[in-house]
């Protein structure tokens, strides 16, 4: 089969694989039919995440049809159509059973901080990921969840992981009716987080980046104030300026550690790896909230450490809330939201590459070429 | 490792006060963590049936135990592979760990270029850095970067060339 194959910092490229078989009673394989690249994996792609080996096959977004099912496989049918959450989730151990699906305990030997994630580095348990022809998929009973069947496939392929995640973003900054809520980054997660603020009673969104066709389409979609960092020259300054000195609500954190912004967060952050990322935008976000305010950050880090103004966390009394997003906890929710037309995720898809052309498709993405937001490859045809 | 003195456990009916103030309200995990399913400290669930992989995994010295399913694709090899065995002697709060791990991660590179040419690959390194997408939608990148390529390579054959006219003549 072809499958995407990782060969060092900024190269991937398509390449035949052996397929993939069922090597646990619970496992499928699955026929990928659509597989995004997110921003999670340009983590990967700029060579942050540790343990990223040479071989690997990314993607952690896909949706499929069970090709095949191990013996203990109960619910999933061969050729049923499922969306696969990113998380990979036994659903029985201490985390899952209290719906922590994003940190499950039995599903990564590599570490314990991360749970399993497909395609996702050794980092969170070595799985080859979806961005290929067929894809194993363990716990086929617990995450794989069934495409209604008037939902889009290009709608169920967002559900793996954008629509959730800038859900919980939001979820997370327990917005209450009338809050600012300030999103940093205008990605797709950033975009949908600002979406989700709405939802949950927001007065005032206000999204941040500097990549201006990004803005321009939050401006619309969310809808949203939005502005450009660059244009800004103290971010904290502004915010307060913005809310009567006061500082926001809320601040969502949807940039991770491939911020730009500060020279010195870059060169320590992303250069010289002295710290797990930059870390900017989590300074940002920490310093325009409001005393007692939430920062809520789905953004990601890797697993050393960070410089960010932990005396300010202190001295105003903010709560930090953070996850990897518990996808099938959410998932009945959503799929509400998509039919009543709250949400309308194949709206932020803007490119449908075949998978051949995936050393182009990261490219594009990853340097915000040609209008890019989201971009989803078709590892089986384009249809 | 150092032996620790394990101290004995306090039973919290002995503390004067013991919940005095215990609120369920106080939960800033709502609704991440549903704690009514809360099933106690221990690592005490019916576990699901245990992979058997017939690769080497590395796991952390953080589990005391091999989870029940892991990924089995591109297992530690040739030098980057001591490296990572090295640094899982380590915890994932030791920065040593990660550093190792990256420094492998370097290595493993080489390695994998060394393993497309022993395939009988060349590999297009400017086509998997999607150098044709950036010909068509960023022009002025593309020959910017072929530019500093093009003029690092002239540098390195200018330096080579002059070590080599450098290079007192030989004997006979
Ligand atoms: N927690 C989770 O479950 C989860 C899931 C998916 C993605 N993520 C993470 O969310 C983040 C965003 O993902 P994405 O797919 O939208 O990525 P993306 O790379 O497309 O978007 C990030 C955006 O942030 C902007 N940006 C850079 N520096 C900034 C700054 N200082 N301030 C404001 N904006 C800035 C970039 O221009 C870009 O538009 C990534 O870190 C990703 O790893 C987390
Ligand atoms: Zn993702
Ligand atoms: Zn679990």
């Amino acid at each position: 089969m072809l499958a995407a194959n990782y060969r060092g910092p900024y190269r991937v490229r398509a390449q035949q694989k052996i397929m993939p078989c069922i090597e646990h009673p619970r496992d499928a394989v699955v026929r990928v039919t659509r597989s995004c690249i997110c921003g999670s994996d340009l983590h990967l792609y700029h060579g942050m995440v540790p343990d990223t080996r040479v071989g690997t096959t990314f993607g952690h977004e896909f949706c499929g049809v069970v090709e095949e099912v191990g013996s203990d496989v109960e619910k999933l049918k061969v050729g049923d159509h499922v969306i696969v959450p990113f998380n990979i989730a036994c659903g029985q151990c201490h985390f899952c059973k209290q719906g922590l699906f994003g940190n499950c305990h039995e599903a990564n030997p590599e570490a314990t901080a991360a749970g399993g994630i497909f395609g996702y580095s050794h980092t969170t348990g070595g799985f080859d990921g979806g961005q290929a022809q067929y894809a194993r998929v363990p716990y086929a009973d617990v995450g794989p969840t069934l495409i209604p069947d008037w939902m889009h496939p290009d709608d169920a392929v967002m559900m793996t992981d954008v629509v959730p995640t800038g859900y919980q973003a939001a979820e997370m900054g327990g917005i209450q009716k009338g809050d600012t809520v300030v999103v940093f980054g205008a990605g797709p997660v950033g975009i949908m987080a600002a979406r989700c603020a709405w939802l949950f009673g927001a007065g005032r969104v206000i999204v941040i980046d500097h990549v201006h066709y990004r803005l321009d389409f939050a401006r619309h979609y969310c809808p949203a104030e939005v502005y450009d960092f660059r244009d800004i020259e103290d971010m904290a300054v502004f915010i307060k300026k913005e809310t009567d000195s006061l500082g926001a609500d809320v601040c969502i954190d949807a940039v991770g550690g491939d911020a730009a912004g500060n020279a010195l967060h870059t060169l320590f952050g992303t250069k010289l790896k002295l710290e797990a990322g930059s870390a900017i935008a989590l300074h940002w976000a920490i310093n325009s909230v409001k005393k007692g305010g939430i920062v809520s950050v789905v953004g990601v880090y890797g697993p050393t450490g960070n410089m960010v103004p932990m005396g300010n966390v202190l001295n105003k009394g903010i709560t930090i809330r953070a996850n990897q997003a518990s996808v099938k906890r959410l998932l009945p929710r959503l799929i509400e939201h998509v039919r009543e037309g709250r949400i309308d995720p194949k709206a932020l898809i803007t490119h449908r590459v075949p998978l051949e052309d995936i050393s182009d498709a990261y490219h594009i993405f990853s340097a915000k070429l040609d209008g890019c937001i989201k971009p989803v490859l078709y590892p089986n045809g384009l249809s | 490792m150092t032996t620790v003195a394990r101290q004995q456990r306090i039973d919290p009916q002995t503390v004067i006060g013991w919940g005095v103030d215990a609120d369920p309200r106080n939960d800033p995990t709502y609704p991440m963590r549903d704690r009514s399913k809360d099933d106690g400290p221990g690592m005490n669930w019916q576990r699901p049936p245990l992979q058997r992989p017939n690769v080497e995994i590395l796991r952390s010295i953080e589990h005391n135990r091999m989870p029940a399913v892991m990924g089995t694709g591109q297992p530690p090899s040739g030098v980057s592979g001591s490296m990572r065995r090295a640094a899982f002697g380590y915890s994932e709060s030791d920065w040593r760990h990660w550093l190792m791990l990256m420094g492998a991660d370097r290595v493993n590179v080489v390695e994998g270029v060394l393993a497309d040419l022993s395939a009988g690959h060349i590999p297009n390194i400017p086509g998997e850095m999607g150098a044709r997408a950036e010909w068509e939608h960023n022009r002025a990148g593309f020959v910017r970067k072929a530019v500093i390529v093009a003029g690092a390579a002239l540098l390195v054959a200018a330096l080579v060339k002059a070590r080599r006219d450098q290079r007192p003549p030989r004997l006979r």
